[in-house]
């Protein structure tokens, strides 16, 4: 049974891979939890909320497999417009445009990731004691 | 000797590797809770290992073969060998309520199976173990 080689179609590697883009969700929305209020990021244009994107990481097309992250996407919807003259940023109306993060969602992001990185590590965790289990075949 | 050995283990050890494999599946069925499209797999237990034990009925040659050095020594009987691992027919989960990404994963029919799955592949560990032991003091 091939399951201490460090291939992603074994339980460790698809409960680790898991795991991995999991808490890569979770990196994300901490990024996009931080940046609720920023008005500007390194190329100067407002802070867009980034969402990641999984998919099926699957050697040769197999049934099992582990998840990859395919891409970070920026969230297109428009941005938040404060009314606030005084801000060196605002534009000739007195509007700054802030991020579009959406506060509720991230949080609600952040609970999905949280548990499905649980229910991984019971996977694994199961998983280790039955390996452990299978090496006293016999004794 | 060794064959009787073989065959009065064969059924636990196809057995074993269906779990082991049926573990795997569902494994993936979990890790890809979130994933957009993704569609739960999983195969009927019982009719994969019945075909698996069927198949590998009579066809020790998988692992055993014989290097012929002569024409006139004896072949074994290829015509069964290379099947033994049984290759589940993999099935597409029905949902009960699906998600709006095409994602059929629903997390607590999963754990359910899982948890399942692996208090049976335990159940399947003692057996063998008792097996085994039972056989070592009857050689003894």
């Amino acid at each position: 049974m091939p399951v201490f080689n460090n291939q992603s179609s074994s339980i460790f590697g698809i409960a680790g891979s898991a795991m991995t883009a999991q808490s890569q969700r979770m990196n994300v929305t901490a990024s996009n939890l931080a940046n609720a209020d920023s008005v500007a990021g390194p190329d100067g244009q407002p802070y867009r909320a980034r969402q990641v994107v999984f998919e099926m990481a699957s050697p040769d097309s197999k049934d099992v497999g582990g998840v990859r992250v395919a891409r970070v996407i920026e969230d297109q919807s428009p941005l938040h417009l404060v009314h606030d003259p005084k801000n060196p940023m605002a534009n000739a109306d007195g509007y700054v445009a802030s991020s579009n993060v959406n506060v509720v969602e991230e949080m609600v992001n952040m609970i999905s990731a949280s548990r499905s990185y649980q229910a991984n590590v019971e996977v694994l965790n199961t998983a280790k004691t039955l390996m452990l289990k299978t090496l006293t075949i016999g004794q | 000797m060794i064959d009787k050995l073989d065959s009065a283990l064969r059924f636990h050890q196809e057995a074993l590797n269906l779990r082991a494999r049926r573990q795997e599946v569902l494994s993936t069925n979990i890790a890809h809770a979130d994933t957009p499209g993704f569609k739960a797999r999983d195969f009927d237990f019982s009719s994969t290992l019945s075909q698996a034990v069927e198949r590998g009925r009579g066809s020790l040659s998988l692992s055993l073969s014989l290097s012929t050095t002569s024409s006139r020594h004896l072949q074994l009987d290829t015509q069964a060998a290379g099947q033994a691992t049984a290759q589940a027919d993999m099935l597409y989960r029905t949902p009960v309520q699906s998600s709006i990404d095409g994602n059929t994963v629903e997390m607590d029919v999963e754990r359910v199976n899982f948890a399942d799955n692996a208090m049976r592949y335990e159940a399947n560990l003692t057996v063998l173990s008792s097996k085994i032991k039972s056989i070592l003091s009857a050689v003894q």
